[in-house]
Parts: C-alpha cells; sequence; structure tokens
C-alpha cells in the first residue's frame, strides 16, 4: 500500500523521460549519427526508451491506482502565483488520466520503434543523416506535451499541452516541407493544420477566460465542485463554456466544421499521422470533454450540440473516405469520423463509451497508419526495384515511363500486395476488421457500446452513426480489395517487398491489441467502466444489448458485401484492363455517379470554405494591406502627415530658429567686435608721444578726481 | 627762509617743462632729459616738503628716486642704441612699430 502510493509521485516522470530523451538527441544526436555507423539506431532507440520509460511510469501508476483508486495531485512547481490567484503545475494521478497516459505513451513508444525503420528510408531517399535527429527529437516533444495535456490538473496547464502538441502536429507535418505541389504543398498544408487549430484554440482560450470568470480557479477539482452551484445561478454561463470549449474541440479533435486540417495532415510521414493524427493528438479534444463530464453533464444543450457535432461529422467523412483514392486520405477521413464517434458518445454522456472507443481506436487505428506505410514503402522499394532493373532493358523502360512519377499512395496503382507483403497484409486486416466492427475484433466492443448507449440517449445520433458505421465496413474493405487483393496493377506492386522486423513488430503487437482489445470493457464484466468510475463518479454502464450488437453487425456485413460486390479482384480486374478513356476512374462512379464525384471532391468543403472565409479573408488582408496600411498609413499618415509635418517642422527649426535666431546672435556678437574693434584700432597710432599724451591726460582725470571728490 | 609756494612753483615749473618735452620733442635722448626733469622736479617737491615737515622721508625718498632713476637711464640709453643700431635714426616718430 505504501509502496503504491510512492509511485504517484512518480507522475512528473511521464513527461521528463521524453524531455530527457530530445535533450540528448538534440546535443548529441547529430555527433552520434556522424560518428557510429549505427547512428541511426541509436538515436532512434533513445528516443524509444525515453517513450517506453514513460510508458512504465504511466503503468506504475496505473498498478497505484488499482489499490488507491481516487488517485492523488501530484503538484510539481507553483507556476503562476499573483495575488490570490495561485496556479500550480501539478499533474492530476487519476484512473482517466492514467487511461490517456497508458495510450499515449504505449502507441506511442511502438510508433516510436516502428520509426526506426520507416525513417531509415527517408534517410536513404534524401541522403541527409541529421533528419533523424530532427523527427525523434519532435516525436519526443509530441509526447512530452501530450503527456502534460492529459495530466494537467488545470485547464491553463492543459492548455500549454494543448498549444504543444498543436506546433508538433504543424513541426511534422512540414517534415518534408520542401516537398509537395509546387515544393511547398507540404508546408501549406502545416500552416493550414496550424492555423485551422489556432480557430479551435481561441474557442478553448475563450472557454478557460470565461471558466476563469465564472469559478475563480483553473483547478479542476474546485470547478467540478462549484459547477451545480453556478450552473444553478448562471445557466448561461455553463452553456457559453461548454460551447466555446465545443470550438476548442472541433479544431484539435478535427470535428465539423474545422475537421479540413486533418486530411491534409497526412502531408507528414505515415508515422507522424499514425500518432498524431490517428491515436493521440486529435483525441485530445475528446478526451477535454470528458475530463469536463461534470460541467457538459449540467447543460443538456451543450450535449446535444456535441452529440450532433459529433455523429454528423462521423457520417461526414465516412462519406468522403469512400471515394478517395490515396491510402493515407481514406485513412485520415477515417480517422475524423471515428473521432466523430467518440465525440458523440462523450457529448451524450457515454464517457465511458466513448473513451473505450478511443483507446481502441488509437491501437487499430496506428495499426491501419503504420501498415499502410508499411504498404507505401514496400511500393516504393519495388518501384526503385523495377527502375533499377528496366535500366538493363531499354525497351521495357520506355514501356514503363508512366511509372516514373508513380504516386506511391495511390490505391489504384497497388493490387495483389497479400502475396508480397503477408505480414503486413495480416496486420493490416485486424485493423480493418476491428475498424469495421466485426465481431471479437475491439472496434466492435467499442463502436457497439456507443450505438447501444446512443439508441437509449439520442436516436438521431444513432441512426446518423449506424449509417457511418455502415459506410465504414465498405470503405475499409474497399481498401483492403484496392490494395491487397487482386493482381498487381504497376510494376512497383508487383515487386513490392515486405518491410523489415523492426517495422513489422510493432505491427504484430498492435494487431493482437487490436484483435482482442475488447476484454477491457467486456459486457456485464465492465473493466473499463468499473475503472474509470473512480474519475467521474458512478456512471451509467453501457448495457450490452444483442439487437443493438446484431444490427450493427449485420450493417458492417452489409459494407463488406456491397464492397466485395463492387470491388471483388475479379470485377476489379476486368474494370480496370478496359483502357483509362473508356471507363471511370472508379467502379463505384457507374452505380452513384455525382455523389461519387462530391465525396470524391470531399463535398467541395475545402472550395467552400476558400469560396466563403478563405478568400474574402485574404482580400480583406489585401485590402487591409495595400490600401488602409500602404496607402492610407504609409503613404498618406506615415509620408505626408509624419514625414512631412517632421520635415516643416525641422525647416521651421532650421532656417527661423537655427539660422534665423541663433546664428543671427553668435555671427552678430562677431561682426560687433569687429566693428568696435575696426573704430578702436584708429587710436593706436604707434606714437610715443600719442600714449605718453593719454598716460598724462588719464593721470590729469584721476588726480582731479581725487582732488575734487 | 623761502616760503614754500617758491619751491612748488619752481617744482611745476619743471615738471610742466619735462612734461610738454616729453609731448613735444622727437629727439629720444631729448624726451630721455625731460623725463629726468620731471623726476628731478618731484624731487624737489620732496625735499621742499621735508624741510618744511623737518622729517626725513622726504629726503630718503629722493634718494630713492634718484638710485632708480640713474638704473632707468642705464637701461633706456642702451635701449636707445640698440634703437639706433636697428633703425639709424633715434627720431621716435620712426618707431610706431606698434601702430594698429
Amino acid at each position: 500500500m505504501s509502496q503504491s502510493f510512492y509511485f504517484f509521485s512518480l507522475a512528473p516522470w511521464v513527461v521528463f523521460f521524453p524531455v530527457i530523451g530530445l535533450l540528448f538527441n538534440m546535443f548529441f544526436g547529430g555527433w552520434i549519427l556522424e560518428k557510429s555507423p549505427h547512428g541511426e539506431k541509436i538515436v532512434g532507440w533513445i528516443a524509444s526508451i525515453a517513450a517506453g520509460l514513460s510508458f512504465v511510469v504511466a503503468v506504475l501508476l496505473g498498478v497505484s491506482l488499482l489499490s488507491q483508486p481516487d488517485g492523488q495531485i501530484v503538484a510539481l512547481a507553483e507556476w503562476i502565483a499573483i495575488g490570490d490567484l495561485n496556479i500550480q503545475w501539478a499533474f492530476q494521478v487519476d484512473t482517466l488520466s492514467v487511461t490517456m497516459m497508458l495510450v499515449v505513451a504505449g502507441v506511442g513508444t511502438l510508433i516510436h520503434i516502428y520509426s526506426i525503420g520507416y525513417m531509415h528510408e527517408d534517410v536513404r531517399h534524401h541522403h541527409d543523416i541529421s533528419r533523424y535527429r530532427r523527427f525523434f527529437v519532435f516525436m519526443n516533444l509530441f509526447i512530452a506535451m501530450m503527456m502534460i495535456l492529459v495530466s494537467s490538473n488545470n485547464y491553463l496547464m492543459l492548455f500549454v499541452g494543448w498549444e504543444g502538441v498543436g506546433l508538433c502536429s504543424y513541426l511534422l507535418i512540414g517534415f518534408w516541407y520542401d516537398k509537395g505541389k509546387d515544393g511547398i504543398g507540404n508546408s501549406i498544408a502545416a500552416k493550414k493544420a496550424f492555423v485551422v487549430n489556432r480557430i479551435g484554440d481561441f474557442g478553448f482560450l475563450l472557454a478557460s477566460f470565461i471558466v476563469f470568470w465564472a469559478f475563480g480557479t483553473f483547478e479542476f477539482t474546485s470547478i467540478f465542485e462549484q459547477a451545480p452551484e453556478v450552473a444553478a445561478a448562471y445557466p448561461a454561463v455553463l452553456v457559453a463554456i461548454t460551447v466555446f470549449m465545443l470550438i476548442g474541440v472541433t479544431g484539435k479533435s478535427a470535428q465539423l466544421p474545422l475537421y479540413v486540417w486533418l486530411p491534409d495532415a497526412m502531408a507528414g510521414p505515415t508515422p507522424v499521422s499514425a500518432l498524431i493524427h490517428a491515436a493521440t493528438m486529435v483525441t485530445a479534444g475528446v478526451y477535454l470533454i470528458a475530463r469536463s463530464y461534470a460541467i457538459y453533464s449540467l447543460v443538456p444543450f451543450s450535449q446535444n450540440l456535441v452529440t450532433l457535432v459529433g455523429a454528423v461529422t462521423a457520417l461526414f467523412a465516412a462519406t468522403i473516405a469512400v471515394g478517395q483514392f490515396d491510402i493515407k486520405k481514406v485513412l485520415a477521413y477515417s480517422t475524423v469520423s471515428q473521432l466523430g464517434f467518440m465525440v458523440a458518445a462523450v457529448g451524450m454522456g457515454a464517457v465511458v463509451a466513448g473513451k473505450f472507443h478511443l483507446v481502441t481506436h488509437a491501437v487499430f487505428k496506428a495499426l491501419l497508419f503504420l501498415s499502410a506505410g508499411s504498404v507505401i514503402q514496400g511500393v516504393e522499394r519495388g518501384h526503385h526495384y523495377a527502375e533499377h532493373h528496366s535500366n538493363h532493358n531499354k525497351t521495357e523502360n520506355q514501356a514503363r515511363d508512366f511509372e516514373k512519377d508513380l504516386d506511391p499512395q495511390d490505391m489504384r496503382n497497388m493490387g495483389g500486395i497479400k502475396d508480397r507483403m503477408k505480414i503486413t497484409f495480416w496486420v493490416f486486416l485486424s485493423g480493418a476488421l476491428a475498424l469495421s466492427g466485426i465481431p471479437v475484433f475491439a472496434g466492435f466492443w467499442s463502436k457497439d457500446e456507443i450505438l447501444a448507449e446512443a439508441r437509449e440517449l439520442n436516436t438521431t445520433a444513432y441512426i446518423l452513426l449506424s449509417l457511418a458505421a455502415l459506410l465504414t465496413a465498405f470503405y475499409i474493405t474497399r481498401q483492403v480489395l484496392l490494395v491487397f487483393f487482386g493482381k498487381p496493377r504497376s510494376v512497383a506492386a508487383e515487386h513490392a517487398q515486405e518491410s523489415p522486423p523492426i517495422m513489422t513488430v510493432p505491427l504484430i503487437i498492435l494487431a493482437s491489441l487490436s484483435a482482442i482489445g475488447g476484454i477491457l470493457n467486456l459486457p456485464h464484466i465492465h473493466t473499463f467502466t468499473h475503472w474509470l468510475e473512480h474519475t467521474f463518479g458512478h456512471i451509467h454502464a453501457g448495457e450490452f444489448v444483442i439487437s443493438v450488437a446484431a444490427i450493427s453487425t449485420g450493417l458492417g456485413l452489409i459494407g463488406i458485401f456491397l464492397s466485395w460486390l463492387i470491388y471483388n479482384p475479379q470485377r476489379y480486374e476486368r474494370f480496370f484492363a478496359t483502357p483509362p478513356a473508356k471507363r471511370p476512374d472508379d467502379p463505384l462512379r457507374r452505380i452513384i455517379g455525382p455523389l461519387f464525384e462530391a465525396s470524391n471532391n470531399k463535398w467541395w468543403v475545402d472550395e467552400l470554405y476558400a469560396a466563403i472565409i478563405v478568400n474574402p479573408y485574404k482580400k480583406l488582408a489585401k485590402f487591409l494591406a495595400m490600401n488602409v496600411d500602404w496607402k492610407f498609413w504609409h503613404d498618406w499618415f506615415h509620408d505626408k502627415v509624419l514625414v512631412g509635418g517632421f520635415n516643416r517642422f525641422a525647416d521651421f527649426l532650421t532656417i527661423k530658429i537655427d539660422l534665423g535666431v541663433i546664428d543671427a546672435t553668435a555671427n552678430g556678437l562677431g561682426d560687433l567686435t569687429k566693428k568696435v574693434a575696426a573704430s578702436l584700432r584708429k587710436i593706436q597710432t604707434g606714437y610715443v608721444r600719442n600714449y605718453a599724451l593719454s598716460i598724462f591726460l588719464g593721470m590729469v582725470i584721476i588726480l582731479g578726481y581725487l582732488i575734487f571728490r | 627762509m623761502l616760503p614754500i609756494q617758491y619751491f612748488l612753483g619752481l617744482s611745476i615749473i619743471l615738471f610742466t617743462i619735462g612734461t610738454l618735452g616729453v609731448l613735444i620733442r622727437r629727439n629720444a635722448i631729448i624726451i630721455f632729459m625731460s623725463v629726468e626733469l620731471m623726476l628731478n622736479s618731484a624731487n624737489l617737491a620732496f625735499v621742499a616738503f621735508s624741510h618744511m615737515h623737518q622729517v626725513l622721508n622726504g629726503q630718503v625718498f629722493v634718494f630713492f628716486t634718484m638710485a632708480v632713476a640713474a638704473a632707468e637711464v642705464g637701461v633706456g640709453l642702451a635701449l636707445i642704441v640698440s634703437i639706433f643700431k636697428a633703425k639709424q635714426s633715434i627720431n621716435i616718430d620712426d618707431i610706431n612699430n606698434l601702430r594698429g
């Protein structure tokens, strides 16, 4: 007992370990990479071990919580002390935060290890080994920031982590900053993520301000204690807090209407997409709502709003995922959709279901992304092999010219990878089954719990989410079929090679977890529910409803079946055999036509935003820059008024005051002296008798004065 | 005994002649002589008053004056000699180098 108590004080180390790792790599990484032939492995393993130690600490905290389930607040340092305001840098160790820590550090460590293999290819392609260090420094920084986010005991410290992960996201999306469209496409994607997140952060900041105004503190515990009183006294305040917080959530967790940055964020390296843009950072919003559950549960209006946003996002993103050809874009929209599930769940009060799905999704979506990364590199390797091979054979070379600029992420260039990358195929399949919610796999239990809760709590959300579940099964089956089945549709795919063990081992671990992750919260046992109860108080445990399970499984199977009908290998091969000019780009286009066009173009949301927000904003900015700033402030106010006025004043000072008064005085004195001197010099005749006479007269005058006075 | 006025009258006459000599004459030596004349007129006045008051201060002062005058003559004549060497003239109107 006393020993487990001791572990709580280790809480700050979940942040310290990654920070130590990143500092070490920052200062010595370059040297190690230069000196050691195994530099890459050393740097990568240092980062992985830092993340791994963080995971160990999280496990120890979890173990401590088993005996002391109420947790503890571990104060580290005083942060801000102004008058009565005293904000501590303190770690809240409770079941909710430790769950997040376990996910972040656990999945994070596996992704770090995977990255050692994945980023080796990057170094090989760019011939610049220092990129390796940069990558792992950012990754460790991300883990540290995410840990701050999930472990803080107040909204202000949470905000530090919130911004920190946003920064890491920006840095890592722009990791290949010189690539992408026109050589700056990736930088633009990074900027977009940053700016869109800033809109969300503005909401979060406003929410924090109102929280402080209403409660006089940032600390969770006292806020949640006071929440019922404040809700009774000023209901509008809580509505404002929750709605502004929702804006923050839509930014960070990529919900409507701020989800647009996440698909573009796929410009980053795939491990980044897996870690930041699927498993952890984007779930920060879900965590925030779950953490603020005590506030949300008092405001039914906001709960409904959150649920609706989540559910609509889930369906909306799923429809887009159907029409994508980029292997990572499908997963990106799938992530948006799954985040919608979680947000809807925590919105309607099914916190446990939402968190449960967060955990399982972190595992299986990280798995899907990482195996997609494995596929991409496999295809790239095949591409290089083919290129190298064709150099010996001129005629083949000409035939394969079109392959020069092959897009290794386009699923249309894949096919048949099942036989070439067996491990990757099986792990991807495990993730796909979990995502489609096929029984026994982790995703089934968590998604089913959300659907069961939704049927009870919010029928609209239930219908939307069920449709989304159907589409989910459809698009992920389409992806599996297009990527892994059939015959290779390009030389690169034909020569695809399996990834090294350093990448496949983490994949296998994640695959097993996503297969058996459901044991975390099996119906009637409710391990996870009881675990989280210590944080949320008594919560409604999602009951396993056999009809809901049957319906959702049925929907999943229908999705898979429909997908199989359209994309089964024989059919798709026949379709693909037709020359590209005589067929649409996807068999689905024949069936639903314009709807596929809409899905493929992401419902033109980016264009819509460009038309109603971005372009007018740019125009306004241009107007402000050209007219207000340049013409008014610069040309008129600055040049005419300030500079002109100053010049005139200076002219006045120079000509009138300086020349007219000061110089004139000085010169006049000189002239006067000269004139007086000129008249006086006439006295100086040089004749002795004149001087004698003057002396004589002077004597006479002085004596006369002395005598006659 | 002659009244003091006679002595003083002679003294004034001598002083006036000396002054006029200094102011009017151009020969440096003459001017020098005139200066000596003025000094001696003053000496006469000293002696006269000394005698009248029966104190020796005036007489002592005369000795001082004569000694100083002798020194002055020494310096003055030397000056005149070197002026003459430079200018071949002792006409003081030729020596107007200080004219402004």
